[in-house]
């Protein structure tokens, strides 16, 4: 289990984050839905998905595609790293048999009035050739080993 | 800026703070366990006591999870229709007649941490709708809606905004 967090310092403009692989199930997809309470029949019933919606099968839901970004970007930082936001747009949709390829690249490196120590990351969700998600983040980072980005409150913490 | 050819309900929907809701239930673990093992999240503040002490003061839920919170039961004895979350998405598709729709964009800013046994409440509000549009999938509008979430203190937890497409396949 991951226990080190990077802090500030270590990260750079132009960084690439650690490139992610997930092979997509549909035990995968439905777990994703249910774990977000979504019951909507197009995440867990294929003949729905494909008749009702048009597509070739169940397809990964919107909390559920947030939640592996937000691993994503966590995996990276470890677990003193705070997402500030988080901004995607879904330009295709996931299905089973696929296999998704998360990619990223730090966008800027700077610290708030408050002294709170941030990194923007651009990311990208790809099957194949094809981006189905493009997403955005500003999470905050540890300045020191000291430092906890989790303990801001208040006027402290200004996503 | 919205259309100018909406329905006048939908326009007087527009900027009103819409569905002011508690949480049907408390913020748990089992939840928080099955969305982390649904991405395969080892974060060890969601997973170990003494990590979760020592970074975030005592377990907290994923971030990404906000919207988990308020998502109706599927079923419940005290409600004979199907619950459906994001109200505002399917007053519109239903006011507007477009029968299908999607989400594209989504934006959230996540504010004091939620904590397990915190219960969350939240209200929507309907920020604007477009002219119809044609596109790959149909002919629709999209639309924008935000969604405001606070804990039981009354500290902002977040904010979720959403661009929906709601659209009519082409026959």
């Amino acid at each position: 289990m991951m226990r080190e967090s990077i802090t500030l310092d270590q990260v750079e403009k132009g960084q690439q984050l650690p490139p992610l692989e997930v092979d997509v199930s549909v035990t995968n997809v439905v777990l994703g839905a249910l774990a977000s309470r979504d019951w909507r029949p197009m995440h867990h019933d294929k003949d729905f998905a494909v008749e009702r919606n048009g597509t070739r099968h169940i397809f990964v839901n919107t909390p559920h595609n947030a939640a592996y970004f937000e691993r994503y970007v966590t995996d990276w930082t470890g677990p003193k790293g705070r997402l500030g936001r988080i901004k995607f747009r879904m330009k295709d949709s996931v299905f089973p048999g696929d296999t998704m390829r998360f990619s990223g690249v730090v966008d800027a490196v700077r610290t708030d009035e408050s002294g709170c120590g941030w990194a923007d990351v651009s990311l990208e969700l790809r099957v194949g050739d094809k981006v189905t998600t493009q997403c955005t983040a500003s999470v905050a980072l540890p300045t020191s080993s000291e430092d906890n980005p989790w303990k801001r409150r208040g006027d402290d913490w200004k996503p | 800026m919205s259309a100018s050819d909406l329905p006048a309900e939908v326009e007087s929907w527009i900027g009103e703070r819409r569905y002011p809701e508690v949480g049907e239930f408390d913020v748990e673990r089992g939840y928080i366990f099955s969305s982390c093992a649904s991405v395969e999240n080892g974060n060890p503040i969601f997973w170990d006591e003494e990590a979760a002490k020592e970074i975030t003061d005592g377990f907290i839920a994923p971030p990404s999870m906000i919207s988990v919170w308020f998502r109706p039961h599927y079923w419940t004895p005290y409600r004979s229709e199907e619950g459906k979350p994001l109200q505002c998405h399917f007053d519109l598709k239903d006011a507007l007649g477009l029968p299908e729709a999607v989400m594209t964009d989504n934006t959230i800013v996540f504010g004091v941490p939620v904590r397990v046994g915190d219960r969350l409440k939240t209200w929507q509000v309907i920020r604007s709708v477009s002219e119809l549009k044609k596109t790959k999938l149909g002919t629709g509008r999209f639309w924008d809606l935000e969604i405001v979430y606070e804990n039981q203190k009354g500290e902002h937890v977040g904010t979720e905004s959403y661009t929906g497409y709601g659209y009519r396949r082409e026959a």
